[in-house]
């Protein structure tokens, strides 16, 4: 375990002294507070509740791009300027080295979303918010930074370049994203499997109204595992090529 | 002791190494020669760890690789030829960071970094970032972060590629001094560097093991005549009967030079270039110059490597 924290201290680090990150994290606050402003406060709603999930809704996806943009770099830029090979000269298993990675950006896209927390606080000002319904909410965004990052991490490990990484990581996250969509143009069973792996569409909605359930959990916790499993075959394989 | 058995590497089908064997005293210095693909890096990969070979087994202090690998990793310190280097952190942080991912005791590890940096001569730039610092200092931040762990091995890839004549007098001699303390393996194409800095020598071809062991002994073995270039002033008949009358003396060519030089090429049977000079002072000839004709170590690394001089 200490070995995991000393790798994610210095890639946090590296976040923190990172242009990119800083860019990426004022962009999507000032994207999430546009869209809060023009969605969440608009159309006419009344109530702080609705309000509230209109902005855990819009957040998520701001939440997704900061996993996705925040992760590409993790693995692609080692590779690229040559110092993978400290890590693969350490005593270190490749558990250790991806686990390491993605905590850091996991830890940093947290940053970025409790700094959006601002905006639901201005809602507690004027209107009244359960504080449960808050922290569904928020948890729903950790679980969604959680995953992103790992599938950020998974497409670095792929690629020596992280704007391939990047894109990549985008597209499989479209590519999840959309399947709810998928889900109802196809037939059976095949639209109940797209339906489960649809990654906003019944999983997050629970958390945006206050409700956690277990399938949500089960979801996000699979879809980082997963990723991050793939991440750990990709250095393997490459390790000992 | 490091101890290289039957060492075998294959990319897909085609082979990188075949058959290592070998054996490395602690404490030594040793060269690995070989011609760009004999397999040298691949050989270097697997002993840092980091390259699983298709058989074969290498053991460091009785570590088994393939039984034990992490074990192994935090007994060896590896320079890349293009020094692997975090630019945003500072010279102390990268080092502290490398030490305690290599399980150096966390409680000593200050000291260590501290100790490390004057034996590097990095201590005027501890505290600066990476990627302000010049190539000499990289090139010693480099070696820094492949000791700062104390490994029993340390392997350096091309140390001193793309270091000015200064900086490679320094990097010799604090290559010279890490020896003893840790063993250390040295690929360079720089021939002169390996004979100046290294104990003993591997020479690779093909993949495969061609010679191993001290330059006096491979010399001794090698089965090539010595030449002597010699400058002399007198008469040229009088040079060639004073030379030709010698035992050792097996061919001897001449070409006039400007004056009243001449510029004799001298062939040997044997290591004896002594008995040339002295011959030649006692027939009262001007003797100028005499050195080898060639580098040594050069002669034998061709001969060696692209298999003209039989197996040592």
């Amino acid at each position: 375990m200490s070995t995991i924290l000393l790798l994610a201290r210095r890639e946090l680090g590296a976040h923190f002294k990172n242009l990119i990150g800083y860019v990426v994290i004022a962009a999507l606050l000032l994207l999430d507070g546009l869209m809060f402003h023009a969605y969440a406060l608009g159309d006419g709603k009344n109530l702080s509740s609705e309000v509230l999930r209109e902005f855990f809704y819009y957040s998520s996806g701001m939440t997704g791009a900061a996993g996705i943009l925040l992760s590409m770099r993790l693995l692609a830029e080692e590779t690229r300027e040559g110092t993978v090979v400290l890590l693969y000269t350490a005593p270190v298993s490749d558990w250790q080295i991806v686990l390491g990675k993605w905590l850091s950006a996991f830890l940093f896209v947290c940053l970025f979303v409790t700094l959006s927390l601002y905006l639901p606080m201005m809602i507690v000002v004027h209107g009244s918010v359960h504080p449960g319904h808050l922290a569904a909410g928020y948890l729903g965004l950790f679980l969604v930074a959680a995953a992103t990052t790992a599938i950020g991490t998974f497409c670095s490990s792929l690629t020596s370049h992280q704007l391939v990484a990047g894109v990549l990581g985008a597209v499989l996250f479209l590519v999840l994203v959309t399947m709810w969509f998928t889900a109802r143009i196809a037939s059976p069973p095949l639209d109940d499997v797209l339906a489960y792996g649809a990654f906003f569409d019944k999983h997050f909605q629970p958390f945006t109204k206050g409700a956690i359930h277990t399938r949500a959990l089960v979801y996000y916790g699979s879809v980082t595992f997963l990723a991050l499993l793939g991440t750990r075959v990709v250095l393997g394989k490459r390790r000992w090529r | 002791m490091i101890e290289v058995s039957g060492l075998t590497k294959y990319y897909g089908s085609s082979r990188a190494i075949y058959d290592l064997d070998f054996t490395i005293e602690s404490g030594q210095i040793v060269g690995f020669l070989g011609l760009n693909g004999a397999g040298k890096s691949t050989a270097l990969k697997i002993l840092a760890g980091f390259l699983l070979p298709t058989s074969g087994s290498v053991k460091l202090e009785g570590i088994d690789l393939l039984a034990r690998p992490e074990q192994l990793r935090s007994r060896i310190g590896f320079l890349p030829e293009q020094p692997a280097l975090y630019g945003e952190m500072t010279v102390r942080g990268f080092l502290a960071y490398l030490a305690r991912l290599r399980r150096y005791p966390a409680a000593s590890v200050s000291k260590r970094v501290e100790l490390v940096a004057e034996r590097t001569g990095l201590s005027e730039v501890l505290d600066d970032l990476i990627s302000t610092l010049s190539l000499g200092y990289r090139r010693r931040a480099g070696i820094a972060q492949a000791i700062v762990h104390d490994p029993a091995l340390v392997i350096l890839d091309e140390p001193i590629s793309g270091l000015d004549p200064v900086q490679i007098v320094e990097m010799r001699r604090l290559i010279r001094d890490l020896g003893g303390e840790h063993t250390i393996l040295i690929s360079s194409h720089i021939l002169t560097e390996v004979e100046e800095t290294c104990d003993s020598l591997v020479v690779l071809r093909n993949g495969e093991l061609v010679a191993q062991g001290s330059e006096e002994d491979l010399l001794g073995r090698f089965n090539s005549a010595l030449s002597l270039r010699a400058t002399i002033r007198g008469d040229l008949s009088r040079v060639h009967e004073t030379l030709t009358a010698l035992d050792v003396v097996t061919d001897v060519r001449s070409e006039e030079l400007p004056g009243e030089d001449a510029l004799f090429t001298i062939t040997l049977e044997r290591d004896e270039p002594e008995v040339v000079s002295e011959a030649l002072v006692k027939a009262g000839l001007g003797l100028r110059r005499l050195e080898a004709a060639h580098n040594q170590l050069e002669e034998l690394f061709l001969e060696v490597t692209t298999g003209t001089g039989g197996e040592l």
